[in-house]
């Protein structure tokens, strides 16, 4: 089943990406690419004024027809896992394993299988992929190709999430990086090509340490194995001799370049800005996740002291981040500037909870399993309500071109979906009660309050200046008076208000009533941390 | 094969001194045991001949016959091949009193060398067509690979002396081949002047091993060679630059980025990836075969830092397509050097030599295959848009970058898993970190050529050349992919593979 899960997106990305050779050759030429430019003179588009704008052109019959197939398509592995979620019994360990000898020699093997931490995460990423998927998006006249990445990347998405050996994991981590770069090429606009190249140098630089940190968890297993779960069960490396912690920075720099944290972060407000934004909401809401995941699945599960020696610099780290993040984020007056750099602060909580639960400190079990336990909703909220921004992001692009925010104003009279579903998005994001990302953030400083008073205390600063930064969004994009020139400014479509909506109403669902979600995620948080 | 000749020849010579029944007796004898042993050296034998056949056919046939000539060429190859493929049940032993071996290694180094020149026979025929010396081109192509698959199996070291010079001289005149081309006569000459130094050196160095061993066989340098002794190392050191020639390895790699770009495009994939084979296999036999008390360690793990770094950097800023593809050939030339650095201290070492060649002149021979079927196109502001009309040949090209950076699941990630982990076994963890600092920085200049063929825009399909060279090409990508993807069928057969004199 999670085979399948992984497996049937990646077939069909195959059977799309050979779909156009043959169909679209004809007389098909490309639209320009109509570039954002970053810096409009405010005043310049005043004679069009009352025109009604144009919206993303809904593209022809064919291409809606792939859109709507690759949909149905990314919906296959959310209902493999909807069914996986009925099977599984929160044992604590890995469950609903599949295994497949693949190079003996090097003791790698093909296996994929599920716990509470994976589990609500691929869920996570597999709904993610089926709105960014169903997002109306200019495609340039290369549709086929584009789902296919979409559907690929999907399918190695999913199944880092599930690998069960550190190989596995590794050849879909470095995939997916692949798979973005291309999108970000192809389909992004302004300086996209260097944007995306940034992306690949930085992050693939940061598989690299990952992989030489793999080698050396590898060598020093015995017998040597890449499997993850006699890995954690072997716990190879202890203590914080040299070699243990050259392997520990290797896996450091991997997940921290990917996360980000501050200061290897700096690829990741080109890589947004420059994206497409379907593909912003899967680097933000996929992507920026395997990093965090990364931290918890092999950092703490397989180096658990090492780990605890350095968790007080890496919960400082996270701070940072969270500050940063913030400030920075509030100084933008870039729209998806400001989205991306309030990622850097909400994954700056994921870490803090995570460093929290790995700190050596004995009594404070249930604190830290709390902490950890708020670190990953935090992941799986993040991964929707941002997500939700980016493809917001999207429409504001493609109705007024720009991304800054001072150009806009008083958008609530004319777009009242629009500005409902932003405003929804933006306070779940800020962590108002009743809205997913209040149960993880209450959770990771609850948990962080008994364990570090000051790095909580520290941190909590952040959410103040979050939310800040989006009430002054909000204000900036839709209250005040309405300019002439968006006079014509057009609502979200029919296709665009179903797909946030859908993301929305699962924010609000885990707000509301979180309780299945945190059973299964404390099926693996509790056990985990008592170990420890 | 002279080296051959020379061993039989000795065997026989007591002919001529005894004389009688007993003579004739013994003579029989001999010859059964020669017929036993060239039993070893059938794809060898299968080479020599079809290489002559194929040249006797070039000089006796019509001209518009001469496109047959590939055809032989082609069924020589494959025969070679088929042939090898064979003696892989066979046992691992050394043949013709010790000079030649039939290992695990010498078989598997055989069949990639094979490999490749067969889809550069495929690339050759469009490109030669017009040609009125095609037919001869194909004669010297197979003593070539004759050339590289002797110098694999080579454990002597007059039998090295003979393969080299096989492999260089022919490896000379399919450089110039096209007589015309003043870049091809510069990148011959420059290919030419190289090599005749470092021939030169290693005839010394030879010549110093023999006197202080007693013997030219590797088991007997590996008995005679004193342990502790300026002349050995200094012997060594000269055979190793000239292997290093070879190879393109610092500090006598100059001559390949010239080849790359000045010969004609399937010659340059042939030079840059079967002479390769043979040599690393050579090198890793002598460096096994040197006392323990010389350390030759250090030596190899600077000359691959070097190696390395110097072809990344060299090919960061190229223009030119086809130079930047040489300089990456060196570069991963400095990547292979890790596996046989970690000779007789890491388990894996051997699989990760072989799987690293097998990686290696897939994705190379890959690569010059889509410059081939481009008519040769290698300014790199010609290759936008690319992916538009041709499709194919940037995923071929794609694959084969993507697997020269180490991208799983293709078969240069496996290669270069691989090799980190035997040089971190082998207490190299700084070259493999060093190694990882290269990696990222030949993500650049790779990405600089895919990234246009597929963000930029161009006119109308680029021209292509015909489908036998395409064909070749699309084989030999999806050989890459394959090779990832069934990693465990290889690196299960290398790891039975025998190395001698190990």
């Amino acid at each position: 089943m999670l085979t399948a899960a992984i497996f049937t997106p990646i077939i069909a990305a195959v059977l799309f990406a050979l779909w156009p050779l043959r169909r679209q050759q004809p007389a098909m030429t490309p639209p320009p690419p109509d570039d954002a430019d970053p810096t409009p003179d405010p005043g310049a588009e005043a004679p069009m004024a009352t025109a009604e704008r144009a919206l993303p052109t809904p593209g022809r019959p064919e291409e809606q027809l792939l859109q709507a197939a690759a949909t149905l398509v990314a919906a296959v592995p959310l209902a493999l896992l909807v069914a996986s979620w009925i099977g599984f019994d929160s044992t604590g360990g890995f469950e609903q394993v599949q295994t497949l000898t693949w190079i003996p020699t090097l003791g790698v093997s093909y296996r994929v299988g599920v716990d509470g931490l994976s589990l609500p995460l691929a869920t996570m990423v597999a709904f993610v992929f089926i709105a960014a998927i169903a997002y109306p998006v200019d495609l340039r006249g290369r549709a086929g190709s584009y789902f296919a990445l979409m559907l690929f990347l999907e399918g190695v998405s999913i199944g880092l999430f599930l690998a069960l050996d550190l190989f596995l994991f590794f050849v879909f981590w470095d995939l997916s990086l692949v798979g973005m770069y291309f999108l970000i090429g192809a389909w992004g606009h302004g300086d996209a090509a260097r944007s995306a190249l940034k992306f690949f140098i930085y992050t693939f630089s940061g598989s690299l340490a990952l992989l030489l940190a793999i080698l050396g968890l590898y060598l020093a297993s015995d017998p040597r194995t890449f499997d993850m779960a006699q890995l954690i069960r072997q716990q190879p490396l202890s203590g914080t001799g040299v070699y243990a912690s050259l392997v520990f920075l290797g896996f450091f720099l991997g997940f921290a370049i990917k996360t980000p944290l501050v200061p290897f972060h700096t690829w990741l407000p080109p890589a947004h800005v420059d994206a497409p934004a379907p593909a912003s909401a899967i680097l933000a809401g996929v992507l920026l996740k395997m990093g965090t995941y990364g931290f918890v699945r092999i950092l703490l599960a397989m180096m658990p002291e090492t780990f605890g020696h350095y968790a007080i610099p890496l919960g400082v780290l996270a701070v940072i981040s969270i500050l940063y993040g913030a400030l920075v984020a509030l100084a933008q007056s870039n729209l998806k500037r400001l989205i991306a750099y309030t990622s850097v602060n909400h994954m700056g909580y994921v870490i803090l909870g995570v460093a929290v639960a790995g700190l050596a400190v004995s009594g404070e079990a249930k604190a830290q399993s709390l902490a950890l336990t708020g670190a990953v909703v935090e992941m799986v909220a993040h991964g929707l309500i941002t997500g939700a921004l980016f493809l917001i992001s999207g429409s504001v692009l493609a109705r007024g071109s720009t991304y800054e925010m001072d150009v806009y104003g008083g958008l609530a009279e004319r777009a009242r979906m629009l500005t409902g579903v932003t405003v929804v998005a933006a306070f779940a994001s800020l962590g108002l009660p009743g809205l997913a990302g209040f149960v993880a953030e209450i959770q990771i400083f609850a948990g962080a309050l008994g364990v570090s008073p000051p790095l909580a205390i520290i941190g909590l600063l952040g959410i103040l200046i979050t939310a800040a930064l989006f009430l002054r969004m909000l204000q900036r994009l839709f209250l005040g008076p309405l300019p002439v020139r968006w006079r014509g400014f057009p609502d979200l479509t029919l296709q665009e208000t179903v797909v946030l909506g859908a993301m929305l109403f699962f924010v609000v669902f885990i707000g509301v009533a979180p309780a299945r979600l945190l059973d299964v995620i404390d099926s693996f948080a509790r056990p985990f941390v008592g170990r420890i | 094969m002279p080296g051959v000749g020379a061993a039989s020849l000795l065997s026989l010579a007591p002919l001529w001194r005894d004389g009688g029944a007993r003579v004739a007796a013994q003579g029989a004898q001999q010859g059964a045991s020669l017929l036993r042993m060239s039993t070893d050296i059938v794809p060898e034998i299968v080479l020599a001949g079809g290489a002559i056949v194929v040249l006797l056919y070039a000089v006796f046939a019509p001209r518009r016959w001469q496109e047959a000539a590939p055809v032989l060429a082609f069924v020589t190859v494959a025969a070679a091949a088929v042939f090898s493929a064979c003696m892989l049940r066979g046992p691992a032993s050394l043949t013709f009193s010790e000079t030649y071996a039939r290992d695990g290694a010498a078989i598997w180094a055989k069949l990639i060398v094979l490999a490749a020149t067969a889809a550069v026979v495929g690339l050759s025929v469009p490109w030669f067509r017009t040609d009125a010396r095609q037919g001869e081109y194909y004669a010297m192509l197979v003593f070539s690979a004759l050339g590289a698959v002797l110098l694999a199996g080579a454990t002597d070291l007059k039998q090295f002396v003979i393969s080299t010079l096989l492999s260089s001289t022919t490896g000379f005149v399919l450089a110039a081949y096209h007589r015309r081309s003043s870049m091809a006569a510069e990148a011959s000459i420059k290919y030419y002047l190289l090599g005749a130094l470092t021939n030169a050196g290693m005839l010394i160095g030879v010549a110093y091993l023999f006197g202080l061993a007693g013997s030219s066989t590797l088991s007997g340098l590996k008995q005679g060679l004193p342990e502790d002794n300026l002349g050995v190392a200094a012997g060594a050191a000269l055979v190793i630059v000239a292997l290093a020639f070879k190879m393109g390895a610092v500090p006598v790699h100059a001559w390949m980025p010239d080849i790359a770009q000045g010969a004609p495009a399937p010659v340059a994939a042939f030079i840059t990836s079967a002479p390769k084979v043979g040599a690393f296999i050579f090198l890793a036999r002598l460096v096994l075969a040197l006392p323990d008390g010389l350390d030759w360690r250090p030596l190899i793990a600077v000359l691959a830092a070097l190696t390395m770094t110097l072809g990344n950097l060299s090919a960061l800023w190229q223009d030119d397509v086809r130079r930047l593809l040489g300089w990456s050939a060196v570069s991963q030339t400095g990547y292979g050097l890790l596996a046989v650095l970690a000779l007789g201290r890491a388990q894996l070492a051997v699989p990760a030599l072989l799987f690293f060649l097998l990686a290696y002149v897939l994705g190379n021979v890959a690569a010059f295959g889509v410059v081939v079927e481009l008519r040769g196109r290698t300014a790199l502001a010609a290759y936008g848009g690319l992916a538009r009309g041709r499709g194919w040949l940037a995923g071929a090209l794609t694959v084969s970058f993507l697997s020269f950076i180490g991208v799983p699941p293709l078969a240069g990630f496996v290669a270069k898993l691989a090799l980190f982990a035997v040089a971190i076994d082998a207490g190299y963890t700084w070259l493999a970190v060093v190694a990882v600092i290269n990696t990222v920085v030949s993500i650049f200049y790779y990405v600089r050529v895919i990234a246009p063929a597929y963000f930029g825009e161009s006119e109308r399909p680029a021209p292509v050349l015909g489908h036998w060279a395409g064909l070749a090409t699309m084989a030999m990508a999806l050989a890459v992919v394959v090779v990832g993807l069934a990693a465990q069928v290889f690196l299960a057969a290398f790891a039975d593979a025998r190395l001698f004199p190990m």
